[in-house]
C-alpha cells in the first residue's frame, strides 16, 4: 500500500485492474485505492508479470503492505501459462465478493446471479465487467457495455440517447443510476461542448514525440512483453525486498529498482545510502512524467484501453459528506504535523507583473480560445524554474535532513467544489512549455474535482504551490505539507503604486510569498529563491 | 444593444445553463444579475475560462481576455454577447 501523502495510514483496497500473469509496464494503472480523500489509482514502479494478488478487494491494509508481487518480466509466457490459471482460483473469493457487493445496487452484466458456481469456475471468471477490465486483451464487446449502471439506468440511457460511457455514477462505487441518466441527458448540450474543448485541449499536448529527455515512463499501450530486467518491485516493492521506508521512497524518486540494490542494513536490508549509490551509478530520472499514451489511454482512447476504467466516471465510494468529513480529518493530520515538527519561516515579495501580463496578453490574442494560457501557468513555471536555480526549496525532509530532488513535481492545490483541499503534482513542470503546463493544469483541476487522481500525483509533489488570488487574497502564508520543505503562494494581481528612480507608477502586482522549512534552508536561500521565480517573471518570453 | 429581446432571452437561458455546468451544486439561475458571477459562484479563473470556451463553442462568440470585466455580471454578459451576436 503506497503512502498517497503524509496524512495517510492506511488505505482499502477497491479494485485490482490486473490479474496473475499479467504482465505490466512502470506506470500502469494496476489498482484503485480509496484513502480518506479520494479513490487513487494507484500505478506500478516496475517492469513484469504480476504474481500473487495478496490483498483482496474490500480490505483496508497499513500503508507499506505488500498488494502483489511481482515476477521478473522475462517470465512472461510460463508465469501466464502456470500462475494464471493456478491463481486465478485463489484470486476468485475476492471477485465474487466485489461483485455482490455491486450486485446490490443492481448490476448490469449479463451473468449476474450473483455468486453462482459458474462464477468461480475460471473461464466464465472473465464475464463480470470489473474482471473484462482487467483482461489484457481488447474486448470484443462495445464500450458502452464496460460502464456499470443498473439496468433501468442502461433503458433510460438508451430510451434518451445518452452514452453511458459519458454518464457520472454516483451509485455504490460510481454505478450509474436512473438520476445520473436524467442529469446527464440535461447537460447533454454542454457535455458536447466539453467534449470538444477536451478533444481540442489533447492536441495541445506534448504530443507526438515524450518530451521528457530522461527514459519516459513506458506507455501502457506497449503492452509487449517487457525487456527482461531482474527481479522486478512493485508497488509497493516485492515482498522479498527488504528496505527501509526512506529507501522505497527514495529509490522510486531516483528511479531505482530496489530489487537490483545490494542492501547493507540490518538483514541485508537496502537502506537510504545504498539507494543513493545506486542512484549515482544511474543518474537520477524524472521518469514519472505522463506520455502522451499515459494520456490517451486514461481516457480510454488508447488500444489497450480495457485495463483502465473510463475516465470521465468519477468513483466517489462514499456519501459526499461522509468524504467530506474524512478529509478534514486528513488535512487536519497533516497540517497539524506540519506546524508540530516543522519550524516554518516566511517570506514574502512584491513582484511586478506588467511585463508578463503584457506578454501574456499578446500571446493569447494569437492563441486559439482553446489554448489559451491563465497568468498562474507563467507563474508555475517561473516557480518551477527557480525550483532549479534554488534546490534547498525542492525535496523533502526525512529523519535523516534534507534530501533535494532533482524532478521538479510542483504540487497544486485545488479546491474542491464540495470544500477540501488536494494537491496532486504536475511533473516535471520545470521542463515543460507554457502549452503543456496549461494542458497539464486543466487536466489536473478536472480530474481532481471528479476525484480522479493517480498516485504518483498524490505522492511526487516535490514542493507545493497555492493561487488564492481568485478568491481576491493579497497575500497567502501557507503550511508546509510534510514532508516536503517549501509552500509557495500567490496571491492576486493587483494594480498598485510602484516607486522607481523617484518616480511614482502604476502597476499590475503581485505578492508571492514563500513558507519554508528552517531545518533545511535559511532566510538567505528562501529570499533567492523568491526573487528567482520574480526575475524569471520579468523574461516571460523564455519561460 | 439592439439585439431583438427574443436572442437576449435565449442568449439569457444559456449563459445560465453553461454556468450550473461548471458550477452543478449552485443554482446558477437565482443568481443575482447585476452582481460578479464569478464571486457568487466561487469559481476560479480556470472555470471561468472554461465557461467563456463553452460559450465559444455554443454561438462562435469570441470574447477576449480584455472584455473580460465586459461579461462579469450576468446582465453585461448577456448583452456584450447580444451585441456581438447582433
Amino acid at each position: 500500500m503506497p503512502s498517497l501523502g503524509a496524512d495517510m495510514d492506511a488505505g482499502r483496497l477497491l479494485e485490482w485492474y490486473v490479474k496473475p500473469g499479467d504482465s505490466v509496464k512502470r506506470g500502469d494503472i494496476v489498482a484503485l485505492v480509496d484513502t480518506d480523500k479520494a479513490a487513487i489509482e494507484v500505478e506500478i514502479f516496475d517492469d513484469g508479470v504480476i504474481g500473487d494478488l495478496l490483498v483482496p478487494p474490500g480490505e483496508t491494509v497499513p500503508v507499506g503492505t505488500p498488494l502483489a508481487t511481482v515476477l521478473p518480466a522475462g517470465t512472461v509466457v510460463e508465469a501466464a501459462a502456470q500462475a494464471g490459471p493456478a491463481e486465478t482460483a485463489a484470486v476468485e473469493p475476492a471477485s465474487v465478493e466485489t461483485a455482490s457487493v455491486e450486485a446490490a445496487p443492481v448490476e448490469a452484466a449479463p451473468v449476474e446471479p450473483a455468486g453462482t458456481p459458474a462464477k468461480a469456475a475460471p473461464p466464465p471468471a472473465a464475464a463480470p465487467p470489473h474482471a473484462a477490465e482487467a483482461a489484457p486483451e481488447p474486448i470484443p464487446e462495445s464500450p458502452a457495455a464496460r460502464p456499470q449502471a443498473t439496468p433501468a439506468a442502461r433503458n433510460h440511457a438508451r430510451v434518451l440517447g445518452i452514452d453511458l460511457a459519458e454518464v457520472t455514477g454516483s451509485g455504490k462505487h460510481g454505478v450509474i443510476t436512473c438520476q445520473d441518466v436524467d442529469a446527464a441527458a440535461k447537460v447533454a448540450e454542454a457535455a458536447v461542448a466539453e467534449a470538444a474543448s477536451r478533444e481540442v485541449e489533447r492536441p495541445a499536448a506534448p504530443t507526438g514525440a515524450a518530451p521528457t529527455p530522461a527514459p519516459p515512463r513506458p506507455a501502457p499501450a506497449a503492452r509487449a512483453p517487457a525487456p527482461a530486467a531482474g527481479p522486478a518491485v512493485a508497488e509497493p516493492p516485492a515482498v522479498h525486498v527488504r528496505a527501509s521506508p526512506l529507501a522505497r521512497r527514495l529509490a522510486a524518486e531516483f528511479d531505482v529498482e530496489l530489487a537490483a540494490v545490494t542492501g547493507t542494513g540490518p538483514a541485508g536490508a537496502v537502506t537510504e545510502d545504498d539507494v543513493r549509490a545506486a542512484a549515482g551509478a544511474v543518474p537520477s530520472a524524472p521518469g514519472t512524467s505522463r506520455t502522451p499514451a499515459e494520456v490517451a489511454a486514461l481516457s480510454g482512447a488508447g488500444p489497450t484501453g480495457p485495463t483502465i476504467p473510463e475516465a470521465p466516471e468519477p468513483r466517489p465510494s462514499e456519501p459526499g459528506d461522509q468524504r467530506y468529513a474524512a478529509m478534514r480529518r486528513a488535512i487536519a493530520a497533516a497540517m497539524s504535523k506540519s506546524k508540530r515538527e516543522i519550524p516554518h519561516y516566511y517570506l514574502s515579495l512584491n513582484v511586478d507583473m506588467t511585463r508578463a501580463l503584457a506578454w501574456l496578453e499578446a500571446a493569447n490574442l494569437e492563441r486559439p480560445i482553446t489554448g489559451r494560457l491563465l497568468p498562474a501557468v507563467l507563474v508555475l513555471k517561473a516557480t518551477a524554474l527557480a525550483a532549479r536555480d534554488v534546490p534547498d526549496v525542492n525535496g523533502f525532509y526525512l529523519e535523516d535532513g534534507f534530501h533535494p530532488s532533482e524532478a521538479v513535481h510542483l504540487g497544486v492545490g485545488i479546491s474542491l467544489r464540495q470544500g477540501g483541499l488536494i494537491a496532486p503534482a504536475i511533473h516535471d513542470a520545470d521542463q515543460k512549455d507554457l502549452d503543456a503546463l496549461m494542458t497539464d493544469l486543466r487536466d489536473l483541476v478536472k480530474r481532481t474535482r471528479n476525484l480522479q487522481l493517480r498516485s504518483s500525483e498524490l505522492s511526487d509533489a516535490t514542493m507545493t504551490t497555492t493561487n488564492l488570488g481568485d478568491q481576491g487574497v493579497e497575500s497567502v502564508f501557507g503550511i508546509i505539507y510534510p514532508p516536503q520543505v517549501a509552500l509557495v503562494g500567490y496571491g492576486r494581481i493587483l494594480e498598485r503604486p510602484w516607486a522607481e528612480n523617484g518616480m511614482l507608477a502604476v502597476r499590475k502586482q503581485m505578492h508571492l510569498t514563500l513558507a519554508a522549512d528552517h531545518r533545511a534552508s535559511d532566510g538567505h536561500r528562501g529570499g533567492l529563491f523568491l526573487t528567482a521565480i520574480s526575475d524569471h517573471l520579468q523574461h516571460p518570453e523564455e519561460l | 444593444m439592439k439585439a431583438p429581446i427574443a436572442s437576449e432571452s435565449q442568449l439569457r437561458e444559456l449563459v445560465i445553463e453553461l454556468l450550473s455546468h461548471i458550477a452543478p451544486e449552485v443554482d446558477a439561475g437565482g443568481i443575482d444579475p447585476d452582481k460578479s458571477i464569478q464571486d457568487q459562484l466561487d469559481i476560479d479563473s480556470i472555470d471561468f475560462l472554461n465557461f467563456i470556451m463553452a460559450v465559444h463553442e455554443k454561438t462562435a462568440i469570441d470574447v477576449p481576455e480584455r472584455d473580460y470585466a465586459k461579461v462579469a455580471t450576468l446582465n453585461d454578459c448577456v448583452r456584450y454577447l447580444a451585441a456581438k451576436a447582433g
